[in-house]
């Protein structure tokens, strides 16, 4: 993990860029040096978070004949997106709820591509040209089999979408087509893959997804989350890692514990 | 009170009707014509009903759900009343969906139905064009048939919900080229507004802006380039909009001619 890495950092009304050292977890802001402890960052986007659904070649093969049988018949042809939408939005550090009578959560790591200009049709070859950055999202989902016709309920509840803690600049990053992904509860390492396994790789992701819609500034398109998502319970400490990027990390905590409304 | 969002004399305004014109928060009052129309509010979280109407779910041949079949829009789909939406080049079966919008205008979480309407602050219509062709069994219907540009007009009025006695007895009809080809009832609903809101609001809070589009009745029939198709919902209005060819969104690919100012 390179040291040093150029990022947005987005505190309570206001924006920085800054200087993040990834391994240490600092932050150089207006010239002074923060712990990452000791500043409350916000959510660092603002537009559409755009979720990918079988991206790696391993969540794919895991769904093995299945996809030849009803009710999928075939594997996919596009890219399967879905919406998370804005209630689940919650930034570094703040609690993911448990909904009452859940025992466990589905923690899924992705790499959150940050989109910087209106991006309509756009071919791989300038793919790169629309984006701003990276940062970490956490897509939970409560636990669910079948990805035919799934309901909002198990990923559009309030804190289920963790993101940052910052964006990185894409000029800091090496490759973000290999970039390794790990999932720690507890301190263990329970998932790690990378994005050299992506089945559409950025670039390509980016021209299939703007083929038929437009992703604006601000919009985050999610490169999919690995297999064998972790499963995580209340009280759970997740930390998510991608190389150069940094950490993003939320406790669980169960939703009657918590005040509801605004948790974002 | 019927509100719209229109551009006009090169801005954006807030309007309302006034005895069938237009009056700007400004004061000028303005034809109808005059004005480029755009989507009555901007849209926050939009949730999109499947299967809503017990004649529609049969016409596809699925049984009735047993809970809401519902999935999320981003905002890139939303146009105005008048708009162009188009029609991909490969597309061979592409529908109208004529709904009503439901917009909520407080923050809901946990509502029982009996409560539900204090958290509607007015309705629209939307038309939420379908393109068949790509159904795909993931994550269905998937963002390609549903979240494409242009595909949903919705408008022209945000009309308040206390001008609209009962929301669950309304009229839908959908007009090609002036012929009725869709027609009816919000009565028919299988999930109505108030238990969608409580359906939602049991594990998500809603806030104002938020918008629920609560499904189509029967009727469906593919549009061709040209059509003007008109959805129409007894109280709250028309809304038009025209099929346009793929062509022309299509010329000139390359976008580096388009200079974003910052």
């Amino acid at each position: 993990m390179r040291a040093l890495v150029k990022a947005r950092v987005r505190l309570k009304d206001s924006e920085f860029s800054v200087n993040v050292h990834v391994s240490d977890r600092h932050l150089e802001m207006n010239g002074k040096n923060y712990e990452l402890s000791q500043v409350s960052l916000d959510i660092p986007i603002t537009g559409t978070v755009y979720g990918t659904l079988l991206n790696f070649q391993g969540s794919l093969e895991a769904l093995k004949e299945q996809v030849h049988h009803p009710p999928y018949n075939q594997p996919p042809i596009g890219p399967v997106l879905y919406i998370k939408p804005r209630n689940t939005f919650s930034a570094f550090a703040k609690p993911i709820p448990l909904p009452a009578g859940v025992p466990e959560l589905e923690i899924g790591a992705s790499l959150g591509i940050v989109i910087s200009k209106t991006a309509t049709r756009v071919k791989k070859a300038q793919a790169m040209d629309y984006i701003e950055g990276f940062t970490i999202v956490n897509d939970i989902s409560i636990p669910h089999e079948s990805v035919y016709r799934p309901a909002v309920r198990f990923k559009a509840r309030d804190g289920f979408c963790p993101i940052g803690p910052w964006v990185v600049t894409k000029d800091s990053i090496l490759d973000p087509d290999c970039l390794g992904i790990r999932v720690y509860i507890n301190g263990e390492l329970r998932q790690e893959n990378t994005t050299a396994n992506l089945i559409r790789p950025i670039s390509r992701l980016i021209e299939d997804v703007t083929d038929f819609m437009t992703l604006n500034a601000g919009d985050v398109l999610l490169v999919g989350v690995p297999e064998n998502a972790p499963l995580a319970k209340a009280n759970d400490h997740i930390r998510i890692e991608i190389d150069e990027i940094g950490y993003l990390e939320n406790p669980i905590i169960p939703e009657e514990k918590l005040a509801m409304e605004g948790i974002s | 009170m019927k509100n719209a969002r229109v551009a006009y004399a090169g801005a954006i305004h807030q309007a309302c009707e006034f005895n069938g014109q237009l009056k700007l928060a400004d004061g000028r009052i303005v034809d109808e014509q005059d004005v480029i129309w755009l989507p009555p509010l901007e849209p926050r979280t939009v949730f999109a009903l499947g299967l809503n109407y017990a004649d529609h779910a049969k016409e596809l041949a699925f049984k009735a759900p047993e809970e809401p079949l519902a999935f999320l829009k981003g905002p890139n789909t939303f146009i105005g009343h008048r708009g162009q939406t188009k029609r991909p080049i490969d597309a061979t079966y592409m529908h109208y969906e004529c709904e009503l919008a439901v917009v909520i205008g407080k923050t809901a979480k946990n509502v029982k139905k009996e409560e539900a309407f204090e958290y509607v602050c007015g309705y629209t219509i939307a038309n939420d064009y379908a393109i068949r062709d790509y159904l795909e069994n993931y994550y269905r219907p998937n963002l390609k048939v549903k979240n494409r540009d242009t595909c949903t007009p919705i408008g022209p009025w945000l009309v308040d919900a206390r001008d609209i006695p009962d929301p669950m007895n309304l009229k839908l009809k959908t007009y090609v080229n002036g012929k009725l080809t869709q027609e009816g009832n919000t009565s028919d609903m299988i999930f109505g507004i108030a238990e969608l809101i409580q359906y939602f609001s049991s594990f998500m809070t809603l806030s104002p802006g938020d918008v629920i589009l609560t499904g189509t009745p029967e009727g469906l029939a593919d549009t061709a380039v040209g059509d003007e198709i008109t959805t129409e919902i007894e109280g709250i209005g028309k809304l038009v909009s025209t099929i346009v060819s793929d062509d022309i969104f299509t010329k000139g690919q390359d976008h580096s001619h388009i200079k974003i100012p910052y």
